[in-house]
């Protein structure tokens, strides 16, 4: 890879996580409101993936979305925006932070029922597939689905009729209170893939690099030959399941939660591309300066849209 | 009389009920270690340990079909859902399993259970998120249908419906669960199947349940003001409904106003409304009128969202209309 | 090929009838013949059938719903044959109307009442033409207190009396109670009440009556009937019966009583219909070729379906001259109105004891009073006497009645 490529992820890894610390911030002061569940920790899975796809792929993901839709390119402007309730939003509005759609960009949508939309990736490969297309499908979900029945009915027939589906779970170790080894009979997530005689393996998703390279190899394979395949991706989420849940309590400790910060994915990253000479620590500074710029003009064009007009209640419920 | 929150109340009624029968079990995702999503059933998993207060995965559909089983031999399941939204993954198990077994088998088994959770449209949570659905599950022949609006009437009517010996689909609301109200002490019951008039009038009946009771007694106070006499009836028992109750009132006030935050159509309003009707048509000097959420799946941006929803104003300009005013 | 069902038009007065009740279903196989719905036109209650065979395929009417004559009602096709253009003809049509609860009377201008103007989509503001438009309290409160409601003024939605126009009714009735309108209940009318009215109009307007008034002794007719049951004992001859057959017997001989005014002619039927009035009139045919025995036949079988409404339309229309008879009823004697275009009625009052002269000497006879209408366009009073005389000979020596 390229240093100017190398840069790139770095610089979008940075661009969520000040994105989403902003997005804390407007939380607290009631800009955003409802569920608002951040993806700070988990910057190198959505990053490292996406790079590896061509823009013409397809990506759908959970509620925590915030990461996938910018990493896939997404403008800021218009994603706070959507968070704000604002008719320049990507959804005018009508979204929100767990709906958040970019159809131009092949972002499909994020979902918040657990494990729902994993059999809508499935009919997405379907299509393309039907269409005779050679783009993949990419689709985010938690751990926490893998023991929903869509996930398995999902999984069994993109096994079945051998669909370009890459299902990447994101373990970041935890559904909300629950740890995996309390919901799921298997600890070894990628196992589960066995039972529908699919391709699998288990990442380092703190390691961006890890997951593109990952990535790369999974999806140039599945364009020759297309099948799915199931990337577990081992991850944490620094930050409480969503706003409106603390960081730490009953469930893991702040001890806990301090040791996976050791491992930060752009800590590492940074720390690696300065080790290999890639950039140096002020190049790396300017990015981040660079980032919460973007993040402020995000906010500002945020601030500043038009509320979406009120009869936009009454449209886009069926389409013409 | 001490005064609770909703949840407490809700806390109190399991607690209870779990002490006194030890059949009684809770399941659902995040009860126990994690005290409930909402905290309704806090301090339950260190009171009963993990054999009743269970943790389960992601699996609405797997944990409600296996308490249906557990209810098939003598246990008495309390299914928590984390909100009703999810109920519909396990709609299938409700449907098809709960509500058809006693009648599939001629009156062989019965299955004593209760669905609960909260429901209701909650803030900015999105089409997803923030939708009222007690009219499907009203439209289930055999499914019993209770929606408490009061800290009271959430303890009471829990422990009848832990009580009954068949399924019964217990919605609290989710934004409601911050509300005090007083609680009597220690046991008591508020049976399945009776409304209550929550505030007395002569001009007009509106008829709501849940958070939207809160409401209409809201509007009830405004229309007070304005010399309006309005009756407010809180359902609470939203299947079988208590028509006794509706007919005295609408006999007295000839004219009814139905609030509802779901979809107007095929909501229970519609049903209410045909039903009072047919039972009273005489009685009725101006045309039912309904104040429901519109039918569009709730917009995220919070501006929409109270367009999307009846508010006290609608309520207002619904009893005007049927006062001819 | 799709068969059309229309209300049919079952009489020269019918304009509309009613669909009583349907006896099909949509869905429901057909054979021609079966019986499609029970029908009320302005004579009678009767079988709807069907004329061809196929699927009831559409019903365009409810229950109860009156129609115009001719308007189609319903649809029979094969099950898969395309039957939209059909329906696009019905959509054309005029919409039935419920059976009205209220008597018609004029519509009540909606007052204003403040600026909230009613959306357009509000059913309350496409009245049928004469309905009087109340909400159910009003109705009920308005007909307990014996008020009017066309006489309220309404003030709802649309021209709707609610509860507070009725209160304020109330009100200003007990304020002026000299000016109260009498209480009396209003009721819908029948399709026959209606039919009725409208003839009678028709007839008592147009049609200059005279009336004269005879005197028949019975006493001979009434021997002769109480023998005839002796012996005829499944077939009971009436008095009634025997005058149809004195009258069939008087017409043929007095043919300008058994004719109409018509424009510029007056036509002179060959056959002699009788018609019985009762709410319904059966009418017998040809009475110049009947022997009192199968008059009276006739006249049983016709009276019992008039009863229950089942008379088919040639059993009770083209009547060429009518008798109505309320002697039963404890009438001395009364005159009728004619039916157009018939040129006279008969009237009969009661048989009853009567201080008569005989050769001289005060007798008690059983007698009868009849009175014959007649439209003076078509026949004078000294006829009018003759045809009585010629009547009153035919029944006080009544064996002539028994002779073919
Ligand atoms: C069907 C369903 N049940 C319950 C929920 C409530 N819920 C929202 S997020 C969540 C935990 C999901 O955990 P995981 O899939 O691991 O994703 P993460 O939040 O860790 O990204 C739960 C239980 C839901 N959204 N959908």
């Amino acid at each position: 890879m390229s240093p100017a490529e190398l840069l790139e992820l770095y610089r979008q890894m940075l661009l969520i996580r000040r994105f989403e610390e902003k997005c804390a911030e407007m939380y607290a002061l009631a800009k955003i409101g409802g569920f608002c569940h951040l993806y700070i920790g988990e910057e190198a899975v959505a990053v490292g993936a996406i790079a590896a796809l061509r823009p013409d792929d397809y990506v759908l993901s959970a509620y925590r979305d915030h990461g996938h839709c910018l990493a896939k390119g997404s403008d800021p402007k218009r994603v706070m925006a959507e968070l704000f309730g604002k008719q320049t939003g990507l959804c005018k509005g009508k979204g929100g932070s767990m709906h958040l759609y970019d159809i131009e960009r092949r972002f499909m949508g994020g979902y918040a029922i657990v494990g729902g939309h994993i059999a809508l990736a499935a009919g997405v490969a379907f299509g393309l597939t039907y269409q005779q297309q050679d783009q993949v499908v990419l689709c985010f979900f938690g751990e926490g689905a893998v023991p929903t029945g869509v996930f398995h009915e999902a999984m069994n027939i993109a096994a079945l009729w051998k669909l370009p589906v890459l299902f990447l779970c994101e373990n970041n170790r935890y559904g909300m209170g629950t740890p995996v080894e309390r919901a799921s009979a298997i600890y070894d997530i990628a196992q589960t893939a066995h039972a529908y005689n699919m391709g699998h393996s288990t990442i380092d998703g703190m390691d961006v690099l890890a997951v593109r390279d990952a990535v790369g190899r999974i999806v140039t394979e599945m364009r020759l030959t297309p099948r799915p395949y199931f990337l577990e991706a081992r991850t944490y989420r620094f930050m409480g399941h969503s706003m409106s849940d603390p960081a730490h309590g009953h469930y893991r400790t702040k001890a806990e939660i301090d040791e996976h910060k050791k491992r930060d994915p752009i800590l590492l990253f940074g720390q690696q591309l300065i080790s290999r000479g890639v950039a140096g620590a002020d190049q790396l500074k300017a990015i981040d300066a660079a980032m919460q710029t973007v993040v402020q003009e995000a906010v500002d064009f945020a601030d500043q849209s038009p509320p979406t007009a009120p009869d936009e209640l009454l449209t886009d419920v069926l389409a013409p | 009389m001490p005064e609770l929150l909703y949840r407490e109340a809700l806390n109190q009624a399991l607690r209870e009920e779990m002490r006194r029968d030890p059949r009684i079990f809770l399941m659902g995702e995040e009860v126990g270690f994690y005290n409930g999503a909402f905290k309704v059933s806090k301090g339950l998993l260190d009171e009963f340990g993990v054999r009743r207060v269970i943790d389960t995965p992601i699996t609405e559909a797997g944990f409600t079909g296996v308490g249906i089983g557990a209810a098939l031999v003598g246990l008495r399941p309390i299914i928590e859902m984390m909100t009703f939204n999810f109920a519909i993954l396990a709609l299938d198990q409700i449907v098809n399993n709960a509500v058809k077994i006693r009648y599939m088998s001629g009156g062989q088994l019965a299955v004593p259970i209760v669905i609960r959770g909260p429901g209701g449209p909650s803030r900015q949570l999105g089409a997803q998120h923030s939708q009222s659905l007690e009219s499907l599950f009203c439209h289930i022949a055999g499914l019993s249908v209770v929606a408490p609006a009061t800290p009271r009437d959430a303890k009471g009517l829990l422990k009848s419906a832990i009580r009954q010996n068949n399924p019964i689909i217990f919605i609290e609301g989710q934004e409601l669960y911050s509300t005090k109200g007083d609680v009597p002490d220690g046991d008591y019951t508020i049976p399945i199947g009776r409304a209550e008039i929550k505030r007395e009038g002569t001009d007009v009946t509106v008829i709501a349940w849940s958070k939207m009771l809160l409401l209409a007694l809201r509007a009830a106070e405004q229309l007070a003001r304005d010399g309006i006499s309005a009756e407010v009836i809180d359902l609470r028992t939203l299947k079988p409904v208590d028509y006794d109750t509706l007919l005295g009132s609408v006999r007295k006030t000839g004219r009814a106003v139905i609030v509802e935050e779901g979809w107007e159509f095929c909501g229970l309003g519609a049903q209410i409304a045909t039903d009072l009707y047919r039972r009273a048509f005489d009685a009725f000097d101006a045309p039912v009128e309904r104040v429901t959420g519109y039918d569009v799946p709730m917009p995220y941006a919070r501006h929409l969202e109270q367009q999307a929803l009846p508010t006290a104003e609608r309520v207002i300009e619904a009893v005007k209309k049927t006062l001819y005013r | 090929m799709a068969i059309r069902v229309v209300m049919p038009k079952l009489s020269d007065t019918m304009t509309e009838g009613v669909v009583i009740q349907w006896h099909k279903h949509e869905g429901d196989r057909v054979e021609s013949g079966d019986t499609l719905a029970e029908i009320e036109t302005d004579k009678a209650v009767m079988d709807l059938e069907a004329f061809g065979s196929g699927t009831l395929r559409k019903i365009l009417v409810p229950d109860q719903s009156t129609v115009p004559a001719g308007q189609l009602i319903a649809v029979i096709a094969a099950p898969d044959e395309d039957i939209t253009p059909l329906l696009a003809e019905a959509g054309k049509a005029p919409q039935p109307t419920a059976q009205p609860t209220t008597p018609p009377s004029a519509t009540p201008t909606p007052k204003p009442r403040g600026p909230t103007a009613q959306p357009p989509s509000d059913l309350a503001t496409k009245p049928p033409a004469v309905e009087v438009k109340a909400s159910p309290l009003a109705r009920r409160m308005a007909e307990e207190a014996g008020l009017d409601l066309a006489m309220i003024t309404p003030t709802g939605p649309g021209g709707r009396v609610v509860k507070e126009d009725v209160e304020q009714a109330l009100a200003a009735r007990k304020a002026a109670p000299a000016a109260a309108v009498p209480a009396y209940e209003a009721r819908p009318m029948s399709q026959i009440r209606k039919t009725i009215a409208r003839k009678m109009i028709q007839s008592k307007a147009p049609v200059p009556h005279f009336y004269v008034t005879n005197e028949i002794d019975m006493e001979r007719a009434l021997t002769m009937k109480a023998e005839l049951a002796d012996r005829q004992a499944p077939i009971k001859v009436t008095i009634t019966d025997m005058i149809v057959r004195a009258l069939a017997i008087t017409l043929t001989r007095f043919s300008q009583f058994n004719a109409s005014f018509q424009d510029d002619a007056i036509r002179y039927h060959q056959s002699i219909h009788i018609g019985v009035a009762g709410l319904i009139v059966p009418v017998i045919r040809d009475c110049q070729r009947k022997g009192l025995i199968q008059i009276a036949e006739e006249a049983r079988l016709l009276f019992e379906r008039a009863k229950t409404r089942r008379l088919q339309p040639d059993e009770y229309t083209g009547a060429t001259f009518s008798l109505s008879n309320l002697g039963m009823e404890d009438v001395e004697h009364f005159s009728a109105i004619i039916t157009p275009p018939e040129a006279a009625v008969l009237a009969i009052g009661k048989i009853a004891q009567r201080p008569v002269v005989v050769d001289g000497r005060v007798a008690v006879r059983r007698r009868m009073m009849t009175t014959i209408s007649c439209d003076h366009r078509v026949v004078d009073g000294l006829q009018a006497a003759k045809f009585l005389q010629a009547l009153k000979h035919e029944l006080e020596e009544p064996t002539g009645l028994l002779l073919p």
